[in-house]
């Protein structure tokens, strides 16, 4: 294979795990908070599908992603009154809607399989910056406008969480809910916009699927992303430089597995959908927990400690937890 | 700042946690807030950093009424609070725990600037603290000190410090005691809650003693010291002191003690050069002999080291020297098992946390003690033997009723009804605490009737009038030392007030 040829597949995958990366970066930010948002995988299919309805009917595909936004919004805001407000089992009300949802997506959407609809309009090279040897190639020639969004909220993202006020007391709020109160914040508040915020991150993926990267609607169209997303967030260690990093693994992995695919077509094709889904938690599982210090043990010690350092990481201490007044 | 509170009430659904109290702080003092656990002085405190909103009454500073009814607006008026547990978040480095809700912090993180008066008030001080460090590498005293700076960073007025003294070490609490100092010179009020009496005195201007939810007296030490502030004491001053706060905390007069005999000449439990130690203390018991069906009281400021005692006692812990017999057996290193079937039974402070099992039921419970021998539970008897139980002990629940549905009282009466049948000693922790008058009279009924069985009793108690009341004889836990055994007829309330005051 030509390295040209190559450079095209990595860039195209790199830009194909865009939707990934915004459910990811959505959900990081929802746990940092301490709320688990267990839905992504029918806010994912549900939203992809309101993307799709909504962009077709008013033929516009952005307002597709405004409608996607809201209603990943208003799913998130039943999680959040569930979890916050009437402190129930976010475990359990999250499970709930992911079926709820994926099955809503199938019934609402039935009238719109497979029937063309409007799509983001593709390849949009940015001057200067795609001329940047190799990295220009990677990043800046194949995408299209989503795909430098993505790259814009990971930066903005990591930019909040560990530059800005707002982003460390997002982060206290997911520890220490009772300490963050007793420094004078509206933990429930600050709760519920984060899981908004979450929410809306998770609609754009599904639109953003639906419109472009796998554009159109189909019966559970964006069936396992939803699943996968918040496995990436897990071993993303909830920072959204490795979760994204995580997210392209992803994207990385699938057009590999479909590069193999033609390449030995003796083998059913249900094995390279399914391959990059179970690569990718091996991949994770080999990047935490005990595999990682057996891994490292390997490494000379001086690297050993940094690396450590870099890559062990704890889920929000309060993540889960309803915070209590009083 | 003078700080106000006049006529707080707060309830705790049945308990009235704070009735009708009113405290006054001058500017530039430190108060000391002196009482038992459960005294109710955490609630107060927790009141005036807006982390507890009251029932009524009314707080002022500076003479003008303020609103507060959180912690922001705690804040706002200059009101810091160092809780008990560090309130802080441990994953993050101890700058990012500095900014984190800190008013001068920008909406852009400065990291270089807030290092620079985290760094400058740490010297003020004497801290050394790492500011990269994470919080949760950090010692108690540290996080205190970390806590301590941020709450000045924010302009706090009025510091509140939580039992500050728990669980840090000597040199650590030279540094916090000349901090306060200092702060208070420089016109801060600090209100030290404390249910140490050494350090009270050691640091305090003023102090006010509660007791089951209420003011019970307040004194003012700097008359007393020799040279106002610092912390110098002659002898005789710092004797007259400790005698009137202890007045204050158990009051003047005493029961009358109301048990029967009970004991019989057989001597059940036996200590002989008997060291405890903990981090922090050393005590040493030369020589004690209790007969069966005898109650001995164990009374002192909490904290002293009853509980250790108790503990090892019943095997939970071992002693540093010195030998324990229990029916003419030696049990000196002997696990835990080896005391279980020589008899001896251990009733924790903590019911529900070391005592009982939340989450399960009474007849769960009973079916745990049963220890059959196969693997299934014979559930029909354990249903007949929880409602034996619970009609023997008068316990107002179900067979099916999870412990942690029943109240402190019901829950007292299910660990009795659990203990094992032939008994040799039992030692138990505040056996009433929480408890209405009808349970207390009660349990004590149970107690004397396990006496009158031959098992002998060791307890420690805050209620000095249940020690008398119940008692035999009393030992007294103070300042790391262990008082000899005194008849609870020859004790009266200034006796025992010098003892748990230290002197014996």
């Amino acid at each position: 294979m030509e390295s040209a040829q190559l450079l095209i597949i990595l860039a195209t995958a790199i830009a194909s795990a865009t939707p990934l990366v915004f459910a990811c970066i959505g959900e990081t930010i929802t746990e940092r908070a301490g709320v688990i948002n267990l839905s992504a995988e029918g806010t994912v299919m549900l939203c992809a599908m309101v993307g799709f309805v909504a962009a077709k009917t008013a033929d516009n595909v952005w307002l597709g992603f405004v409608a996607a936004a809201i209603v990943g919004a208003l799913i998130a805001l039943v999680v959040a009154y569930g979890a916050i407000t009437l402190k129930q089992s976010q475990i359990a009300i999250g499970f709930v809607l992911a079926l709820l949802c994926s099955d809503l997506s199938a019934y609402l959407g039935n009238p719109y399989v497979r029937i063309p609809g409007p799509t983001v309009p593709p390849r949009f090279p940015i001057p200067i910056l795609q001329d940047i040897p190799l990295i220009g190639p990677l990043f800046f020639r194949e995408g299209d406008i989503l795909v430098y969004a993505g790259y814009v909220l990971i930066a903005v993202t990591w930019f909040y969480f560990y530059r800005t006020r707002g982003g460390l007391t997002l982060r206290a709020i997911g520890e220490q809910p009772a300490a963050a109160f007793a420094r004078g914040h509206n933990v429930i508040a600050l709760r519920y916009i984060y899981t908004l915020i979450g929410g809306a991150l998770m609609g754009i993926a599904g639109a953003a699927f639906s419109l472009d990267f796998k554009a159109g609607w189909s019966y559970r169209h964006t069936a396992g992303y939803g699943w996968i997303a918040l496995a990436i967030v897990i071993f993303g260690g909830w920072n959204p430089l490795r979760a994204a990093l995580g997210a392209y693994l992803f994207g990385m992995l699938q057009s590999l597995a479909s590069v193999a695919q033609s390449a030995i077509p003796d083998v059913p094709t249900q094995v390279f959908t399914v391959a990059p889904f179970v690569l990718m938690i091996l991949v994770l599982v080999l990047t935490s927990g005990d595999w990682l210090d057996r891994l490292l043990s390997y490494l000379p010690v001086n690297a050993r400690r940094s690396l450590s350092r870099a890559l062990r990481t704890a889920p929000p201490a309060a993540l889960g937890r309803p915070f209590e007044q009083d | 700042m003078k700080v106000e509170l006049r006529h707080i009430h707060k309830h705790f659904g049945n308990v009235h946690a704070n009735d009708d109290v009113s405290l006054t702080i001058e500017a530039g003092t430190i108060h000391g807030l002196l009482g038992e656990n459960g005294a109710g002085k955490s609630t107060l405190v927790k009141i005036l950093s807006g982390f507890i909103t009251r029932d009524s009454g009314e707080i002022a500073l500076d003479g003008r009424p303020a609103h507060i009814q959180s912690p922001a607006d705690a804040l706002r008026y200059g009101i810091g609070m160092l809780h008990q547990d560090p309130l802080d978040f441990p994953p993050l480095t101890a700058i990012e725990n500095f900014m984190a809700g800190s008013l001068a912090t920008p909406a852009l993180l400065n990291a270089r600037a807030a290092e620079r008066g985290f760094r400058a008030l740490c010297s003020q001080f004497n801290f050394d603290l790492d500011p990269h460090a994470r919080v949760s590498d950090l010692t108690v005293g540290e996080r205190q000190q970390l806590e301590i700076v941020r709450l000045l960073a924010n302009g706090a007025g009025t510091l509140i410090l939580d039992e500050p003294t728990t669980g840090i070490s000597a040199s650590q609490k030279t540094l916090l005691f000349d901090a306060l100092r200092r702060l208070a010179r420089e016109g801060k009020s600090i209100i030290f809650v404390s249910h140490k009496l050494e350090d009270v005195e050691e640091l305090c201007d003023c102090v006010t003693v509660m007791r089951r939810g209420r003011v019970v007296g307040e004194l003012d030490l700097r008359p007393y010291r020799s040279n106002g502030h610092a912390g110098h004491w002659p002898a005789d001053k710092r004797f007259e002191v400790t005698t009137r706060i202890v007045e204050m905390m158990f009051g003047k007069e005493l029961a009358m003690p109301t048990k029967p005999a009970t004991h019989q000449d057989e001597v059940i439990l036996s200590l002989d050069g008997f060291v405890l130690r903990s981090d922090r203390l050393e005590m040493r018991i030369e020589h004690l002999a209790v007969q069966r069906g005898e109650v001995i009281g164990i009374a002192g400021l909490e904290g002293s080291g009853q509980q250790l005692f108790l503990m090892t006692c019943a095997g939970l812990e071992h002693p540093a020297a010195g030998s324990i017999h229990v029916g003419g057996r030696d049990l000196t290193h002997k696990p835990y098992n080896d005391f279980l079937r020589a008899g001896v039974c251990y009733l924790p402070a903590d019911r529900l946390r070391d005592g009982l099992i939340s989450g399960l039921t009474i007849q769960e419970h009973v079916a745990l003690r049963m220890s059959g021998k196969g693997i299934f539970i014979d559930r029909a008897a354990a249903a007949q033997e929880a409602e034996r139980a619970i009609a023997t002990f008068n316990i107002r629940g179900r067979p099916d009723t999870a412990v942690e549905r029943l109240s402190g009282g019901n829950q007292q009466r299910t660990q009795l009804a659990l203990m094992p049948a032939p008994l040799n000693v039992l030692l138990m922790e505040h056996p009433t605490r929480g408890l209405d008058i009808e349970s207390t009279l009660w349990v004590w009924q149970q107690l004397i009737a396990r006496c009158n069985q031959g098992t002998a009793i060791l307890f420690a108690s805050s209620d000095l009038d249940e020690i008398v009341q119940y008692s035999d004889r009393v030992i007294v836990f103070s300042g790391g030392r262990i008082s000899p055994p005194i008849a609870a007829t020859e004790l009266t309330a200034d006796s025992l007030g010098q003892m748990i005051g230290g002197r014996f």
